[in-house]
């Protein structure tokens, strides 16, 4: 058998089990975070610390029924959930931990995990749609909305990102900052509003994955669950997973393009440590966020997008254009 | 309601509650829907409806005081003062100062700890988590004192006809200050951390705005009301047991939206530490139950008027006597009620998520409306 | 009324009060603290009175015509008052039926109770949400509690109680169970 075959099938189960274990320890980070954040202790019970807690909600979630509501889309319902999951593992096939370890180098990986990326909001709009639930409906129609309203100024900021770095390789991104004052959070040469470029494109990220506090789709107390109200047992699972893979394959973006991915910030030992210490530490950051802040309205979600973000991303494009031009 | 826009295809029905997370007990909301504006807005109440009326009229006096501290769970000592003060009234029973001393102390005690709930789930509502822990934190703590003297935690039966059941201690005194201290704290952090949070700001600033007369056409009060510039506090305005003694402002906002109700219940706090404060130093000595009160409690009959100011507005109670150890009529206006009746006016033509964060800044304890 | 006169709003409540003969032994007549001066002839008074507000918690009691409800509502509308609860009183040895209007004034302290009486076996008093839309609730519960009908509300189905609920639990020939 090929080989090549071999290497992407036994990356494929890693990073299945990767994102698996991911969502289901995000789950046990968010809680103890956010306990401490809210001066409680969180999980504590089952293991140390309580960290056998997400293995002990994955067997609950496992064995409990799927409950098929009365006048669901029963094709879509069910549809929804996978479509949740599929694209996020999906997206992870590019995402370069280290120098060797990516699953499938390819040109255009960048590219790729955009493609997978708008896939999952059409998760939530066949599973809202598909529930026969108000709530849900509306969860879907507003999580449209975001997700378009997010998407162009996350794009831009990529399009942007694409012309300093001329590639759409993630690996060579990687490559491209050695060191940290090559990261391109901090590439003044580039563009004198890098930094800006980095908070846009993460701003941008949380509301495409509706997290708090951009989370309108599952708005608690609005829609009660929004677009996975009707969802029980591993169709909830999926849902929640996938929503963990996406923050996870946000923030590794974020850290692939603007942090220097695997390199050392000094240049010295380079490797999948140094990527995975960033990944968690924007993604803790997100926990904090989620915290902290109230949710927005939907309103504001929009001015901020069409309004603010937009005009910033095209103007760093345009500032960007200009300077490759010049120098 | 015009009828083409109900009629409209376009709209539809969104039941909020019974059991909704916004609601925070058992309101549902018929909301017509279009998109996510609301057209029009019924609350559908009386799904904890207990006759408490009815329970009044086949209880002794003295039996029927726990009802009231069941109707609003988060200020019961509020409800307990109406009804007992309004029974004092008929009967022409004085309370020793130190018995109402006590009263201001626990009610103001009581007061706080139900804004502090109204923070907390309100921020909930919101899709802020973390406030509702500090805030229930700060709660536990008067929850403890108030056991200590009162018994219970939530559902005080603390007053009697005449004074109080149980006289406070060294302990309760001092648990009160060091209280006082970390609120005195906490509050300013609250404030740094969510009143100027400017997604919070932008959430509530101009939302729900509601003009003084549709205040005074739907008989709202309490904070509901102070939000819209109305001056009205029964502890000023009709002053009963001894607040007149203590020096105390009534927090007025006049933009009359979500963001002032919210202030009006945040400076709240501050004043009822005041008032403690107030209290606590001034606090005469003496008995806490009037010596001369009667065994058996038979107003005379007529009927009697008592208003007092619960944390969501002005409780009355209306006593009809006919002179036996039951009451003949008694009627209880809760305050929520008239409150919550102006929501259908008020939230025409909002968003949803707007209409739910006037909703909560009503601060509605569904108990207290079903009755 | 402590710190304002009320002549004016007084003088117009006087005409709608019902001429009363003799103080009956019911009860919301028999405090009678400060009526001397309200009498010209003395069988027949105007159901005003101005009880001691320290006694009894209000400041003036009007006793009204069911048709006279709205007037007296528009007149205290027209003062700033506002409208604090709706509520029924039943008095069956009499037959009668008692709708309590309390009113209530921001500043300076004024409450004001309106009442008047209806056939029991026939209860019908006009509404007055018209002029407090805060009223239809209080109207409604009213109803639900004493079968009262109001009529011209715009809305009488069952408020607190369940919506098929054929019964008046308020009326004192409902027996409440356990």
């Amino acid at each position: 058998m090929d080989s090549e075959l071999i290497r992407v099938i036994a990356f494929l189960v890693g990073i299945i089990a990767f994102a698996a274990l991911n969502a289901a320890y995000l789950v046990w980070l968010e809680r103890k975070g956010a306990a401490h954040i809210q001066r409680r202790i969180g999980p504590k019970e089952v293991g140390p610390f309580g960290l056998l807690q997400p293995m002990v909600d994955g067997i609950k979630l496992m064995t409990k029924q799927i409950l098929i509501p009365d006048g669901v889309d029963p094709v879509l319902f069910r549809l929804a959930p996978i479509l949740a999951m599929v694209p996020a593992i999906m997206s992870f096939v590019t995402i370069p931990f280290s120098e060797t370890l990516v699953a499938r180098n390819i040109n255009v990986g960048l590219l790729m995990i955009f493609a997978f990326a708008s896939v999952n909001v059409l998760a939530l709009l066949l599973g809202g749609w598909a529930s026969n639930n108000k709530y849900a409906v509306i969860s879907a129609a507003r999580a449209v909305s975001q997700n378009i309203a997010y998407e162009i100024p996350m794009l831009i900021t990529v399009i942007t990102m694409v012309m300093i770095t001329g590639t759409l390789n993630l690996n060579e991104i990687v490559a491209q900052q050695p060191n940290i004052s090559q990261w391109y959070i901090f590439r003044f040469s580039a563009s004198p509003l890098m930094p800006v470029a980095f908070l846009i494109f993460f701003i941008c990220s949380l509301a495409e994955t509706n997290r708090a506090p951009f989370d309108l789709g599952e708005a608690e107390s609005e829609l009660v669950a929004g677009f996975h109200t009707e969802y029980s047992s591993m169709g909830f699972g999926l849902f929640f997973m996938g929503e963990y893979a996406n923050i996870v394959i946000g923030c590794s973006l974020a850290v692939v393009l603007f942090l220097g991915g695997w390199q050392d910030p000094f240049g010295l030992y380079p490797g999948v440590w140094w990527f995975l210490l960033k990944l968690y530490l924007l993604i803790f950051t997100v926990i904090w966020i989620r915290w902290t802040f109230p949710r927005t309205q939907f309103y504001g979600l929009l001015n901020l997008s069409w309004k603010i973000l937009i005009p910033v991303s095209m103007f760093n494009l345009l500032l960007t254009a200009g300077f490759l031009k010049v120098f | 309601m015009d009828n083409a826009a109900t009629n409209n295809q376009e709209t539809f029905v969104l039941n909020v509650g019974p059991q909704h997370p916004a609601t925070h007990g058992v309101l549902r909301l018929k909301l017509t829907l279009d998109g996510e504006y609301v057209v029009r807005a019924e609350p559908v109440l009386g799904y904890i409806h207990r006759m408490h009326e009815k329970m009044g009229e086949n209880r002794t006096w003295a039996q029927f005081m726990p009802n009231t501290g069941r109707m609003d769970y988060l200020s019961a000592l509020s409800y307990n003062h109406g009804y007992a003060a309004a029974v004092e009234r008929a009967m022409g029973i004085t309370v020793p100062e130190r018995a109402e001393y006590l009263r201001v102390i626990t009610v103001e005690l009581n007061r706080i700890s139900s804004h502090l709930v109204w923070f907390g789930a309100y921020l909930l509502d919101l899709g802020g988590f973390t406030p509702l822990l500090y805030a229930f934190d700060d709660r536990e703590k008067i929850l403890n004192l108030l056991e200590s003297v009162t018994g219970s935690r939530l559902t005080y039966c603390y007053f009697r006809f005449g004074g109080v059941y149980n006289d406070i201690d060294e302990n309760f005194v001092d648990g009160v200050k060091e209280f006082i201290k970390t609120m005195r704290r906490s509050l300013p952090m609250y404030h740094n951390l969510v009143s100027k949070n400017i997604i919070l700001l932008k959430r509530l600033k101009d939302i729900g705005p509601i003009s003084r007369e549709t205040i005074r056409k739907y008989g709202a009060t309490g904070p509901v009301a102070r939000g819209s510039g109305v001056d009205y506090d029964v502890r000023k305005n009709e002053p009963y047991s001894v607040y007149p003694e203590f020096d105390f402002e009534v927090p007025v906002y006049h933009e009359g939206d979500s963001m002032a109700r919210y202030m009006v219940r945040m400076d709240e706090i501050e004043q009822s530490m005041r008032i403690i404060e107030q209290a606590l130093d001034k606090l005469p000595a003496g008995p806490v139950m009037a010596a001369k009160t009667p065994r058996i409690i038979k107003p005379p009959k007529g009927d009697y008027y008592q208003a007092v100011e619960a944390a969501r507005g002005s409780f009355g109670v209306r006593i009809v006597s006919d002179g036996t150890n039951t009451a003949y009529r008694l009627k209880l206006r809760s305050p929520s009620f008239s409150n919550l009746s102006l929501f259908s006016a008020v939230s025409e033509g909002m968003l949803l998520a707007d209409a739910l964060a006037l909703l909560g800044s009503l601060d509605l304890v569904i108990p207290e409306i079903d009755r | 009324m402590r710190n304002m006169d009320f002549t004016k709003l007084k003088e117009q409540l006087r005409p709608l009060a019902i001429l009363e003969d003799v103080v009956v032994g019911e009860p919301p007549e028999e405090d009678t603290g400060s009526e001397a001066r309200v009498a010209p002839e003395p069988e027949k008074l105007a159901a005003m009175h101005e009880p001691d507000y320290l006694a009894r918690g209000f400041n003036l009691d009007v006793r009204v015509e069911a048709g006279k409800v709205v007037e007296a509502a528009g007149i205290l509308d027209e003062h700033g008052f506002f409208l604090e609860a709706v509520t029924g009183v039943d008095w069956p040895q009499e037959g009668q039926l008692e709708v309590v209007y309390d009113y209530c004034l921001w500043q300076p302290q004024c409450r004001v109770v309106v009442r008047t009486r209806l056939d029991r076996q026939s209860p019908v008093v006009p509404t007055i949400s018209t002029i407090c839309p805060g009223a239809n609730w209080h109207e409604r519960e009213t109803h639900d509690f004493f079968g009262i009908e109001f009529s011209g509300h715009p809305d009488l189905r069952p408020l607190l109680l369940p919506d098929d609920a054929d019964f008046h639990p308020l009326l004192k020939d409902f027996k409440a169970h356990g």
